[in-house]
């Protein structure tokens, strides 16, 4: 099992729900998200392009922040989703310097936080707090290993990138271009 | 294409970039722990209500942590408004009730008007000095003298108060600020408006044509649903607009037009639709009049001389109009929402409705459908005197097309100087924060000084509240029950809002509080129910539903009378205007002196070193309502003043500085606001959004924060069909440093 994530650049329309939706689902403390929202504008006026992502924690296969946490408290989950186990967390931060895409953020209780995937609601059949909200349904997620999911249809059908590639994580967070 | 790129992380802080210093907060009520999330019930507790946060009432479900604390707002899977999938400000809704900043309990004021100094009363006090005072402007003016400014679901409430005390001068923002013109504009030219939510088919439209509408930024959820099922279909989308919109991201094609000239360019693609022969012949020969007319009127209108007005290449235009002919009768020339720009919006919808007609597109798949509404019974109650004098008699003669009263008409007749047919001398104030609302601030606040009374309703300590005689504190759309929802769509719907729990402080319901007013003043007959709960569960009993049904399902879809979405093959249609036809040439606006086909007239233009002023809306707030919200400003907390890089060069202006605006009257802003440089905004223009710069202190998370746009509106350009207040004839210029004797302003 291999859980992944696509966004539809050319849907979204940058509009934060995903933000606030995974921050009431997960009681996210204020000032802080674990996901968040980026446009990229090229060209001068009038000849102009945007690109507008909904970006969080990729799950990569190869990850920095599992890697080097002193503590094991940053592990793999079911489908390789990268979770941090609060009680194991010590806050040195090591995974939130690791991190290529500046995924991780320190809880104000004492450890590090991050996307989870919304694991608690995948156990349950239920989709991640940001796909499910997502006016535009530009997310789609599910498991890379079945070939029939959301993510494995949308990736076959579409031209898709992944972010900072040259950093050799591998990760699972793909955009569709 | 040079590679100058633009990189802006939308969402306040990422994660890492805290790690260095700042840091966030949790919210004073925490909402649900760690250990629940994980061992979360897919069966938690769940109450029905629909979103208040804006006017597009989409229908979802409020769920509660097992302490019984509201959690999360879902949308309603059966909703036709949002399809189970709320927009950021409904998914933020939660802060609108957790909000530390509330109105908690009754105010009277004890000082001058203006000062903010009030003392603490009960609701029987606050009654009492309402209906007092209220009893003083009748016998003294005439119950006519009370005006009722409303916003938002309590509107049914205080509009049967103020129709069984004998007012009819009741007016909504909405109207005149918002989209009256377009409602007129499509009354003129099919007999009927285009509804809330709009009729546009976006779903199945070919070719969706934008002017100035920026869908995606505006969070109208359904048409962003529907844009993007179009884009996944693989439409077209036309953008006009002298802003890189969002939406503009998303067309194939962008027409970077100069601000103020669009009817120019609709003017052209008329030309282009019809010289080119590609206007449904069929449909307008069939269902419309005035097409030689209108033919005759666009002659001379070609794509060369609108490139002349408008900037826009003729080669472009072309393009665009075959586009849409190509879709035809599946595209919509959008008619936009807020279209009060340049005070001939009328004439500029008007032009949008008459090219609809030429591609064919209303009562069309793809185009606009007819809506279909549930009619619900309504309790009997006396019926209203009839008043002896209207909002006509106020200024004689002005605005004789429009079909609802303009705020700032009624506003003009609360100042003695304007001379009115009578004067207003009293207002109650409903959900809505006049003095961001209606332009011109200072003209208002000089109205609101000539009052003898001034009540506000709401549920935050906005501006307006601040100069209120008496505050009533409203409890939130969370706690509280409303009218059942019987807004038009597809199939005709119900849908009920009901608490999810007690009213926090001493806030109260709207319908409560009109019912209790009513006593006061001996009209309670007009509410014959005790309470919204005991009106629904009666009108749902007549209907063979129940409370009960409708606490479990939320939201109940019916099936349509007739089959009838989209026009039959051959069908015979009678439109509502004068000759039962889609009116390309306006009769109606001719009998009263308007242009019976529109007309562009140019617009003044900014004087040198000055700027367009152009707001719009963020996709995470409504308004201003959302400024304080501790959800959504945690998202967006303060607007910025978009600046093309050339003008900012030319000023030496760099990202992020503070500066503050100031325009053509020498109007300038409370607070500074940042620059954002960026090449999505024309050179001639500025672009901010509304709603920031709150100058009230009572709202503590948004005082301060950013700038007005209201503020910098003091030229309103007013629409003479219709009253509308044309706010985008205002230009400003840069302040690196705020001079001491325009503070003072």
């Amino acid at each position: 099992m291999r859980y992944a994530m696509a966004v539809d650049t050319k849907k979204c329309v940058g509009c934060s729900d995903c933000v606030v939706a995974c921050q009431t689902e997960n009681n996210v403390p204020m000032g802080f998200c674990r996901d968040w929202v980026v446009e990229v504008m090229d060209g001068t006026y009038p000849q102009l392009e945007m690109e507008i992502r909904s970006e969080r924690c990729n799950h990569c296969v190869n990850s920095p922040c599992v890697r080097c946490c002193p503590t094991g408290a940053s592990h793999f989950a079911e489908g390789g989703i990268v979770l941090v186990k609060e009680t194991e967390c010590i806050g040195c931060g090591a995974c939130i310097a690791s991190c290529p895409y500046d995924a991780r953020y320190p809880h104000p209780d004492g450890y590090v936080d991050k996307c989870t995937f919304c694991i608690h609601r995948i156990k349950k059949g239920m989709k991640p707090a940001c796909v499910e909200v997502c006016p535009t349904k530009c997310m789609y997620f599910g498991d890379l290993d079945d070939a029939n999911s959301d993510v494995s249809i949308v990736l076959k059908k579409r031209k898709y990138k992944v972010l900072i590639p040259e950093a050799g994580t591998d990760p699972q967070l793909y955009f569709l271009i | 294409m040079t590679n100058r790129r633009e990189f802006i992380r939308i969402s306040l802080y990422g994660a890492g970039a805290l790690a260095v210093g700042a840091g966030g907060f949790k919210i004073a009520n925490a909402l649900i722990s760690p250990e629940e999330i994980k061992n979360l019930k897919v069966d938690l507790e769940r109450t029905p209500t629909y979103c208040e946060i804006c006017f597009w009432k989409c229908a979802g479900w409020v769920y509660k942590t097992s302490e019984g604390k509201i959690w999360k707002i879902v949308g309603n899977d059966e909703d036709q408004h949002c399809n189970g999938r709320f927009c950021p400000r409904g998914t933020g809704g939660v802060g609108m009730y957790y909000d530390e900043d509330r109105l908690k309990t009754p105010l009277i004021r004890v000082e001058e008007r203006g000062k903010q100094v009030f003392r603490e009363a009960t609701w029987d006090e606050a009654f009492v000095h309402i209906s007092s005072r209220r009893k003083d402007i009748s016998m003294k003016y005439g119950p006519e003298s009370m005006a009722l400014f409303t916003h938002g679901s309590g509107s049914s409430y205080f509009t049967t108060l103020f129709n069984a005390f004998g007012s009819p001068n009741i007016a909504e923002p909405s109207y005149a600020q918002c989209r009256g013109p377009r409602d007129e504009a499509f009354f003129a030219t099919f007999g009927e408006e285009v509804y809330s939510p709009e009729i546009t088919d976006i779903r199945d439209t070919k070719c969706l044509v934008l002017i100035g509408s920026h869908i995606g930024e505006n969070m109208h959820n359904g048409q962003i649903q529907e844009m993007s099922d179009a884009i996944d279909k693989g439409a077209t989308i036309i953008t006009v607009d002298p802003r890189f919109s969002t939406a503009a991201g998303k067309s194939k094609y962008w027409l970077p037009i100069k601000p103020s000239t669009d009817i120019a360019l609709l003017l052209a693609w008329m030309h282009e639709i019809i010289y080119n022969e590609y206007y449904d012949k069929k449909y307008v020969e069939k269902y419309c009049s005035g097409f030689e007319q209108l033919k005759e009127h666009v002659k001379d209108f070609t794509p060369e001389w609108a490139y002349g007005v408008t900037t826009v290449k003729p080669d472009l235009i072309r393009k665009t109009a075959k586009e849409m002919a190509n879709a035809s009768p599946a595209v919509i020339v959008h008619p936009g929402r807020h279209v009060t720009w340049y005070g001939d919006d009328t004439q500029r919808i008007r032009a949008i409705a008459i090219l609809n007609a030429l591609l064919g597109s209303w009562g069309r798949r793809g185009g606009f459908y007819r809506p279909a509404r549930f009619e619900l019974e309504q309790p009997q109650i006396p019926s209203y005197k009839e008043p002896s004098r209207s909002w006509l008699d106020l200024f004689p003669g002005k605005f004789p097309v429009a079909t609802s009263i303009p705020t700032n008409s009624l506003v003009d007749a609360s100042i003695d100087e304007n001379n009115p047919g009578y004067l207003i001398k009293g207002w109650f104030v409903n959900a809505t924060n006049l003095l961001s609302t209606i332009p011109d601030m200072d003209h208002t606040l000089k109205a609101i000084q000539n009052l003898d009374l001034m009540v506000v309703v709401d549920t935050m300590p906005m501006e307006v509240t601040g100069w209120a005689d008496v505050v009533l504190p409203e409890c939130t759309y969370l706690e509280r029950y409303d009218a059942l929802r019987t807004s038009p769509h597809r199939k005709p719907a119900i849908a009920l809002r009901m608490p999810a729990t007690e009213p926090l402080n001493n806030t109260k319901p709207g319908y409560w509080i009109a019912r209790e007013l009513s006593k006061k003043l001996g009209l309670e007959s007009y509410f014959p129910f005790e309470n919204q709960e005991d009106l629904i569960d009666w009108q749902l009993k007549k209907i063979g539903s129940s409370l009960e049904e409708m606490k479990a399902k939320g939201v109940k879809n019916f099936d349509r009378d007739f089959d009838d979405i989209y026009f039959a093959e051959d069908e015979q249609v009678e439109f509502l205007t004068d000759s039962g036809k889609i009116e390309l040439y306006s009769t109606y606006f001719e009998q009263y002196g308007f242009d019976p086909l529109p007309v562009y007239v140019p617009h003044e233009e900014p004087p040198e070193g000055f700027y367009r002023l152009i707001y719009g809306r963020a996709p995470m707030h409504t308004f201003g309502r959302t400024s304080n919200n501790p959800n959504l400003t945690d998202l967006m907390d303060e607007n910025k003043v978009w600046i093309n890089p050339k003008v900012a060069k030319e000023w030496g202006l760099q990202n992020e500085q503070e500066i503050w605006l100031k325009n053509q009257d020498g109007a300038v802003t409370d607070f500074p606001i940042k620059v954002r440089i960026t090449e999505r905004i024309r050179w001639d223009s500025v672009y901010i959004i509304h709603g920031f710069g709150h100058t009230q202190k009572q709202m503590t998370r948004c005082y301060g924060k950013g700038a007005s746009d209201t503020r910098l509106i003091t030229k309103v350009l007013v629409d003479p069909v219709m009253g509308g207040t044309g706010m985008r004839g205002n230009f400003v210029t840069f302040l690196t440093e705020k001079a001491e004797q325009e503070v003072a302003l």
